[in-house]
């Protein structure tokens, strides 16, 4: 018995030795330094610390954080070795913090390296590295602003034919025609989504019409704070076209948050009132066969139109006219002609031909061994 | 209980597929009901998930300095989160018919916060990112190293960009080279659509798949075990 306690003894004494050998041999990270995160909401801590040689024996790095004068704590996982970078985004904004980083070797042995001075995160006003871009969408926006003026100033702006929008009036004249309602879905997008916004621009349009011909138009919505703003809409639509009498607020309804279950609802609505028409004019994911598919089934004439480019296909299958992405974007202008939708339609084609050139350019200057067309691109993002 | 739910289950399933059939007493029922449960479900997360964090508890924070009795840590800059609050409220302006233009304010504030995020990481995505992604592969073709079959997809991607962009030219008339280019875009355009929806319907198909397994093995398997239970 006293001799396996003695040999005990022994081997403790043997690893303890080897495993202060081992630490001993380990360097401290050097140069260890921390410093408020640039370009950030104040939310973070940046560490830096020198790239330690190959044979060093570390295996990783331990993160120690100190809140004031609390002790050190380890924070986050076990970085690989050959890191020198740490992020710390779980900082709290007014509170100074302190930062050690630990080498951690295969034996697990560990050696700390001296702590920094305390750092506080700081949120900035200007993101440095979004200058390129800023400057990108002020030369766009210019370009677009230029354009308003232009079409403001009288001068008449050519668009081209797009049939999916010719055959708005057509829909509404056939639902007046057979004495149905309008189907009108702005699909499951929010009110700041931009297909949203340009869907309801459209809607405006199709109410204008639909006052003048007294077309009952049916909206379900899937999002409350849409509906309040599509009732605004068609209010302001039939108002616009002296027709408020005809303005039926209980038209512009809400359905369901839930994906399947506003499709469910609008394909129900679809079934019990067979509208002549349907419009399918927003962001739409899994649910655009489902009403497309339905819509077909009652015969109705439909117009469809998003961005979401896995939908497109099933639109294009089921629908009898589809506005394909900026389409889409560009029908608010198409339909009503107003100057500074046109301008803005036409200082984005110009953009378009700003694009096209900086690629033709950019593959000429690439096949010529010159990259600073993708440098600058790179920068802007 | 759980012999309940799968016959609840397969009956809900079966009612929805009805649907394929025609409108019934069966689709509507399921319809309903699909409807009531997700409205009721979206109430719970909005007030537990969206008022209670963000309009309850910093209206709290905010208000609680100015209450009597209790010490005042914040200041008046704390109020600053009752804009918001106050925002959020002008909502319901559309309960009363006289005060419905008060929605426009919140919700020019909403559509203004959107287009201002979602323009720049649009720019970002899908025209400067999507334009060095075009050019790169050419220097990779200037110095030597893309296989002759990266060369080919490097040039079709770019004239499946160029000419799908100028398919999306309004206002110029599409006659003469711009009429081909844009035909070639087009062209373009319905092969990708063709590989998505191909892609989709595939995993349409895997969803169709999981619910008649459910109907074949957890409910009909249900029932022919408990009928060789019987006989």
């Amino acid at each position: 018995m006293i001799k396996i306690t003695q040999w005990t003894v022994v081997c403790l004494v043997l690893c303890l030795s080897i495993s202060t050998a081992f630490s001993q041999g380990l360097s401290p990270p050097a140069n260890v330094t921390a410093v408020d995160t640039a370009n950030d909401d104040g939310s973070s801590i940046t560490l830096k610390w020198d790239a330690a040689p190959e044979d060093s024996g570390i295996s990783g790095y331990q993160i120690l954080r100190r809140i004031a004068d609390g002790d050190l704590e380890e924070i986050g996982e076990l970085l690989p070795a050959g890191t020198t970078t740490y992020v710390d985004s779980s900082i709290e904004k007014g509170s100074a913090y302190a930062y050690a980083v630990r080498a951690v070797s295969e034996t697990e042995a560990t050696v700390d390296s001296e702590q920094t001075a305390p750092v506080k995160g700081t949120g900035e006003w200007f993101h440095t590295g979004k200058i390129s871009l800023f400057t990108a969408m002020l030369l766009f926006g210019a370009v677009i602003v230029w354009n308003i003026y232009y079409a403001r100033s009288g001068k008449d702006i050519f668009v081209r034919r797009i049939p999916g929008l010719e055959a708005v009036d057509e829909a509404i004249g056939r639902a007046t025609e057979m004495g149905r309602s309008i189907l009108y879905t702005l699909g499951l997008g929010r009110v700041d989504d931009v297909p949203t916004i340009a869907s309801m621009t459209i809607l405006g349009q199709v109410a204008r019409r639909t006052a003048d011909y007294e077309t009952p138009l049916r909206v379900p919505c899937r999002d409350p704070i849409v509906m309040n703003v599509v009732r605004e809409v068609v209010r302001t639509a039939y108002l616009d076209e002296g027709r408020p009498d005809v303005y039926n607020e209980e038209n512009v309804f809400f359905v369901s948050e839930s994906q399947f279950a506003y499709a469910a609802g609008v394909d129900g609505i679809m079934l019990r009132e067979k509208p002549a028409a349907i419009f399918l004019q927003g962001q739409f994911f899994a649910e655009s066969l489902i009403l497309a598919e339905t819509g077909n089934s009652i015969g109705a004439i439909q117009i469809a139109g998003t961005d979401s480019e896995h939908q497109l296909p099933f639109f294009i299958a089921a629908c009898d006219y589809t506005l394909i992405g900026e389409e889409l974007y560009a029908a608010s202008a198409y339909l009503s002609r107003e100057p500074m939708l046109l301008g803005s339609l036409r200082g984005q084609d110009w953009g378009k031909v700003l694009i096209f050139i900086t690629m033709i350019l950019g593959v000429i200057l690439e096949l010529s061994g010159v990259n600073w067309i993708t440098t600058l691109l790179q920068k802007v993002n | 209980m759980e012999i309940f739910g799968i016959w609840l289950a397969a009956f809900l399933t079966l009612s929805i597929y009805s649907f394929l059939y025609r409108d019934n007493p069966f689709y509507r029922f399921a319809e309903y009901l699909f409807i009531g449960i997700s409205v009721g479900y979206y109430i719970v997360i909005y007030i537990h998930q969206g008022f209670i964090p963000f309009a309850w508890e910093p209206f709290w924070a905010a208000v609680k300095p100015f209450w009597p009795g209790i010490p005042r840590e914040a200041g008046w800059i704390g109020l600053i989160k009752l804009i918001p609050i106050a925002l959020g409220l002008l909502f319901f302006g559309g309960l009363s018919p006289r005060h419905t233009w008060l929605i426009r304010y919140p919700s020019a504030v909403l559509v203004g916060f959107g287009s201002g995020i979602s323009i720049p990481l649009m720019l970002q995505t899908f025209i400067f990112e999507q334009t060095r992604g075009t050019v790169e592969p050419f220097a990779a073709i200037n110095a030597g190293t893309l296989s002759p079959w990266g060369i080919i997809e490097a040039v079709l991607m770019l004239i499946g960009v160029a000419c799908t962009l100028t398919y999306f030219f309004f206002s110029v008339e599409h006659r003469g080279p711009v009429k081909w280019l844009s035909k070639v875009g087009i062209a373009f355009l319905m092969i990708g659509f063709g590989a998505a929806f191909g892609n989709t319907v595939m995993g349409r198909v895997a969803l169709l798949i999981q619910r008649v397994d459910f109907l074949l093995n957890d409910w009909i398997g249900m029932i022919i075990g408990w009928l060789g239970t019987i006989f």
